[in-house]
């Protein structure tokens, strides 16, 4: 507050100690003390607020450095030879293809990761050995064969040539590439690959055989046990699903509870019943709403278990509090003035409130709507109770599929023990952080835009 | 038709009954000289007729589908086989859950077991006939109510009042849901609990110093009894909650008396939504970070030093909980500091107390029940927080009081004991809930007290 | 020296001019009404105990206080009347530098104690709160013991050497205040469970538990029903054999029965300064005249 109250007196006032009275002497004695003892207090409170910010960067850092990597992929360029007899197709099935009569569904399940060994046989002809060649093998990455098959059924006219095109390359070597890893000096790297692979790679590498990428993978794939393979897609449509039940019971139910509560309800018990209700739901445990949906809405309801449709609803109950306490606050906001103001009209009360109070309230409860649901986006806990902790690969279709959530997922490949799923895991958390403060940045600028002064 | 099928022409009717109603108000209108000798709108009018038409169908579909599953049951319970209704109650509910899972796609015709498949097809009969007919009742019941309503529009036809009542009504049920979410949670947890306690001896649960839930998934085992001792759990939550606080209100109380009292409103302005940022990120989060950056450091620092730090360590856990909580401390006692009137503050400067003399003895006891109120709900969420502790926390029940061993907590143990594979009927299964019991009265408990605390703070400065 | 403001709100608020009144001294008024120039009186005291010289104070780019002079004797109480707003209790306030707790505040020209500057950086502030202690309009024992908030300054500036000789000074400090035999069953009950009157004896007592040389008073009595103000005047009275006060009031009437001297404050300047008789029964300004008669304020 004020700058000479914390200021340590530069000196003692210029006086003989005959001529201060007893006080005096005794305040001037401690005063030295008792100003190291503001210093110290005062920087206590500096380094408790300094180290509460240090661990949001250093936790932000941590994860930002770790999945960066995540959004981009290595490729690389491999010279395919497409001869039938590696792939297992025979001639007319080509000639059915080319001329439409056979679908191209009749080559999903052809041998195109033979094809593909071959091409890196051919690109790398000095290797010998069975487990050599395996581990040449391993540089691509196992998803590679379904680009490949992609590219075939989108053309087929390529069966029997060659075809030369960029392939995802396996998470190993791909991470060195994307850390501009100096290859020619295997020593000083920290990986799982052995000293011939790298030297393969560094081959591939002065060829210009390698191409760093945006990862659309990530963002196109649902799970996967394959780090390379595995996106978030899935889990993202789970999210959207599940938050839109949230938004679509919650904020009805919210706005209409706040609207009784501070319009209509008389003071009595049970008014006061149902408040100490509301604020207390909002401090109950989140994993205790679960145990709710678990027992209620699965057990006793018989909804389908991992669906986003059970998590809308247990997210909606946890959300409902705060969302209700946000829009009272709102309501409460808006002056008497203008509730007499309609009323005076003969406005009966509903019509005050509906087409008064609340058109003036509505900025402010969606500001806590979009607060309430951001919570319900990061929740974990009571979705693990409901079974949304399936390995979902596919991407739902609808409320009743079932689903995972961006948190959820989070945690299931925190829990994996292959070190890309770690770069996986950081990207997830960045993007579900993204999601966040977007939905707070859109709620501050809600509250900008239309806050009233009244 | 299916439920939601149905819903949607429920909807679809209301809609029609609605522009049907205020057609015809403004005919009534018409012939009685013009819209202003109605007393109601025609808008109210024609809700009247909606509403009429949309909650009795509502009602029913919902009561419909409440009885429907135990009425189903009974009527079926003649087809399962005797051989397996004499081995007991939970052996005709096993039976009956493999054949729902046969029944579910609505053909058992390749199931081979006959007695199985003589139930899986009266269960679709009894289906479908019981869907036709709910259908029929619906459809029936929108159509009449609207019909009962469209007649009894007229010019004294008090509309907006009947609509008014059930808008008010149904404000009333929205603001009763939060009593029902708080019915549902215990009574779900308490019915649960209860059939836990039948087989385990409550006294046993929260005496017992030994927690092995897995030995008991064998009822017949002997000595499988005794392995539900939830006192190594409590003393888990305890620890990590009590290192949590430590961290927790230290830093917190300090972030909130600097901004309070000290920082320049522009530093204020800087810091505080920084520091809510903290409270805003996921808990999985911070679970994520505590178990692969977090307690991996502390067990290398203390190999450097050579003690013996688990990686799992109840510390690691315990700090970046504390941490989450941080925000939360401060929020809560920014509030309460601020409330502390000025003149309490000028009386201290008059008598010549430095800043911190001021803050320390006079602001912070005037605060304090505030302070404890915020203090005790820390605590409920640092006890109920779930994520980090089950992605940084041990499994094993240790009875330990160490903060560098790996403890586990009541939550951990729910979340382990209800995802993956269950049997609802299990002892195991049903633990969790006399876990979540537990973890529910007490949350509960100190909720009630710190939000009584605060609000009577409050109203002694008000 | 001498400031001129634009005082079109004083004739606002004024009865019509009525003719100045004789004028002692050098300072020759042309109207009472549009320049209020200089002080009227006696603002010197023969060794003064705190002294104002030319003081002006700002908050933000408002000027509160505009050039007053003014002396605080030993052993006196001097009084500081005026229509709300009119500064008295800003010019108090900077004499314990309690001003310094609004950042936007600012003060020139010399303030001393005991011949020695307020404003000096070399002094302390806590150390001249110790020695100039304040007690304020709205009474504001803080949330402890009756004992605890007695024994609170003795106990920050280490007054007392051990327990006994805290409770030596709290409970004469609370006999000096009156309240001992009031309180003395209960001194570990709240100090907020006191009655109004008793909270702001309670306050004094907490002041003078410090030994300070100076008291000064904002409205002690403006939250007080008239019986405790009777005590607590009484209490002014007794304590003035002891130190310099200064108080701050609203009310003529105590002005006139507790102070030796009285000083009038205008819209942030001070008016007419002199002997409490002098000013009550024979006022020199017009300005001083009107508001003793109750013309406004």
């Amino acid at each position: 507050m004020s700058d000479q109250l914390s200021q340590p007196a530069k000196g003692a006032p210029e006086r003989t100690a005959s001529d201060m009275s007893p006080t005096t002497r005794q305040v001037t004695a401690g005063l030295a003390r008792r100003y190291a003892a503001e210093k110290r207090f005062r920087l206590y409170g500096m380094f408790a607020i300094a180290a509460s910010l240090a661990f949001l960067a250093l936790l932000l850092i941590s994860i930002v450095s770790k999945g960066l990597p995540a959004f981009t992929q290595t490729y690389m360029q491999l010279d395919v030879p497409l001869e039938l007899e590696t792939l297992g197709i025979d001639q007319q099935t080509v000639d059915g293809l080319l001329d439409g009569s056979i679908s191209t569904q009749a080559i999903r399940r052809a041998n195109f990761n033979g094809a593909i060994r071959q091409g890196m046989r051919e690109r790398f002809p000095e290797v010998e050995g069975r487990s050599a060649t395996r581990a040449l093998y391993k540089l691509v990455s196992s998803g590679a064969e379904f680009d490949l098959a992609a590219r075939v059924m989108d053309d087929p006219s390529v069966l029997g040539n060659r075809l030369t095109l960029w392939l995802p390359s396996d998470d190993e070597i791909g991470a060195l590439v994307k850390q501009r890893a100096d290859l020619s000096a295997p020593d000083t790297l920290v990986t799982r690959l052995d000293d011939q692979a790298i030297a393969w790679g560094a081959e591939l590498k002065d060829a210009g055989d390698f191409d760093v990428r945006f990862n659309t993978t990530f963002f196109k794939n649902g799970d996967s046990r394959e780090p390379e393979l595995a996106g978030i897609r899935a889990a993202l449509v789970g999210s959207a699903y599940t938050l839109l039940i949230t938004f679509v019971l919650s904020f009805p139910i919210a706005v209409a509870a706040a609207i009784y509560l501070e319009e209509f309800a008389p003071k009595n018990r049970w008014t006061d019943l149902v408040e100490v209700n509301i604020n207390n739901l909002a401090a109950v445990p989140s994993i205790v709403f679960g145990l709710l949906g678990l027992a209620v809405f699965i057990n006793f309801f018989h909804l389908p278990r991992s669906a986003p449709v059970v998590g809308g609803i247990v997210l909606s109950l946890m959300t409902l509090p705060t969302i209700i306490i946000s829009s009272r606050a709102a309501l409460k906001s808006v002056p008497p003035s203008i509730r007499e103001a309609a009323r005076g009209l003969g406005a009966s009360d509903l019509q005050v409130v509906f087409h008064h109070v609340l058109p003036l309230a509505m900025p402010g409860i969606l500001t806590g709507t979009i607060i309430g649901l951001a919570q319900a986006l990061g929740e974990t806990a009571p979705l693990l109770m409901i079974g949304m902790v399936a390995f979902i690969v596919d991407i739902p279709q609808g409320v009743t599929d079932s689903a995972t959530v961006l948190p959820v997922q989070v945690y299931l490949w925190a829990d994996s023990p292959e070190r890309a799923f770690t770069e996986k895991t950081s990207a997830a958390i960045m993007v579900l952080l993204a999601f966040l403060i977007a939905m707070n940045a859109l709620a501050v600028m809600l509250r900008k835009r239309f806050e009233r002064r009244w | 038709m299916s439920t939601s099928q149905l819903l949607i022409i429920a909807l679809v009717l209301a809609a029609l009954a609605f522009f049907a109603g205020r057609a015809r108000a403004w005919a009534v209108a018409g012939e009685s000289g013009g819209i202003r000798s109605l007393h109601s709108l025609p808008i109210h009018h024609g809700a009247m007729v909606a509403l009429w038409c949309l909650l009795p169908a509502l009602v029913v579909i919902v009561g419909w589908k409440l009885i429907e599953p135990a009425y189903i049951s009974a009527v079926v319970a003649d087809t399962v086989p005797a051989e397996v209704s004499a081995k007991g109650r939970q052996n005709v509910s096993l039976y009956r859950n493999e054949v729902e899972n046969l029944a579910a796609d609505g053909d058992v015709s390749d199931v081979t077991d006959e007695g199985k498949r003589l139930l899986g097809e009266r269960l679709i009969a009894q289906r479908s006939s019981s869907r036709i007919a709910l259908s029929l009742l619906v459809i029936a019941i929108a159509l009449g109510g609207a019909a009962f309503a469209y007649r009894k529009i007229a010019v004294p036809m008090r509309a907006r009042h009947s609509v008014e009542g059930a808008v008010r009504f149904l404000l009333v049920s929205s603001a009763s849901i939060a009593i029902l979410t708080t019915l549902g949670i215990v009574l779900s947890v308490l019915f649960e609990s209860m059939r836990f306690f039948q087989q385990v001896n409550f006294v046993e649960f929260v005496t017992g110093t030994s927690w092995s839930p897995q030995t008991a998934i064998r009822a017949d085992q002997i000595g499988s009894s005794g392995s539900f001792g939830a006192i190594p759990l409590f003393t888990g939550t305890l620890l990590i909650s009590a290192i949590a606080l430590l961290v927790a209100v230290p830093f917190g109380l300090m972030s909130a008396i600097y901004l309070a009292e000290y920082a320049s409103p522009r530093v204020r302005n800087i810091a505080k939504p920084l520091l809510e940022i903290l409270a805003g990120i996921p808990t999985v989060v911070y679970g994520f970070f505590a178990a692969l950056t977090v307690a991996p450091a502390m067990r290398d620092f203390g190999q450097m030093i050579g003690l013996s730090v688990s990686s799992e360590s109840a510390l690691a856990a315990g700090m970046v909980m504390g941490i989450m909580i941080i925000p939360f401390v401060s929020s809560l006692s920014d509030d309460v500091i601020t409330a502390v009137p000025q003149a309490m503050r000028d009386g201290s400067y008059a008598l010549g107390s430095t800043q911190s003399e001021t803050v320390r003895k006079v602001v912070i006891p005037a605060a304090l029940p505030g302070i404890v109120g915020g203090v005790l709900l820390a605590a409920s969420r640092a006890i109920g927080e779930t994520m980090i502790v089950v992605m940084a926390a041990g499994l094993a029940a240790n009875l330990t009081a160490n903060p560098l061993e790996a403890v586990t907590t009541v939550t951990v143990q729910i979340v382990t004991l209800l995802t993956g594979d269950q049997e609802f009927d299990s002892a195991k299964t049903l633990a969790a809930f006399a876990l979540g019991l537990m973890l529910f009265v007490v949350t509960l408990v100190l909720n009630v007290v710190a939000l009584y605390v605060v609000r009577r703070y409050r109203e002694q400065y008000e | 020296m001498i400031h001129s403001m634009s005082t079109t709100t004083i004739s606002d608020i004024l009865t019509p001019p009525v003719h100045p009144t004789g004028l002692n001294g050098e300072e020759q008024m042309d109207t009472a009404f549009d320049d209020i120039k200089g002080t009227v009186g006696t603002q010197t005291v023969d060794d003064p105990k705190m002294s104002a010289h030319g003081v002006d104070v700002f908050y933000g780019d408002k000027q509160a206080i505009f050039d007053v002079s003014l002396d605080i004797g030993n052993n006196e109480v001097i009084a500081m009347i005026g229509p709300s707003g009119c500064g008295k209790s800003t010019f108090l306030r900077c004499l314990n530098r309690m001003n310094d707790t609004i950042p936007t505040c600012r003060v020139s020209g010399s303030m001393s104690l005991d011949g020695q500057d307020l404003y000096d950086p070399s002094l302390d502030p806590v150390l001249l709160r110790a020695r100039v202690g304040m007690v304020f309009q709205k009474p504001n024992p803080f949330a402890k013991s009756i004992y605890d908030n007695v024994a609170y300054g003795p106990r920050i500036h280490g007054l007392a050497g051990n327990r006994a000789e805290l409770d030596d000074i709290v409970t004469e400090s609370l006999k000096r205040a009156g309240l001992f035999d009031e309180v003395k069953d209960r001194l570990d009950s709240p100090g907020t469970g006191l009655s109004g009157g008793q909270q702001q004896r309670l306050c004094i007592a907490r002041t003078i538990a410090v030994s300070p040389e100076v008291i000064l008073m904002d409205e002690p009595c403006s939250a007080l029903d008239p019986i405790a103000t009777a005590r607590i005047e009484e209490l002014i009275d007794e304590l003035r054999q002891n130190y310099a006060i200064a108080i701050v009031t609203h009310s003529m009437q105590q002005a006139a029965r507790v102070s030796q001297r009285t000083a009038y404050f205008h819209l942030g300047k001070l008016v007419e300064v002199d002997d409490t008789n002098s000013v009550f029964t024979n006022p020199q300004h017009e300005l001083t005249e009107n508001y003793i008669t109750g013309r406004f304020g």
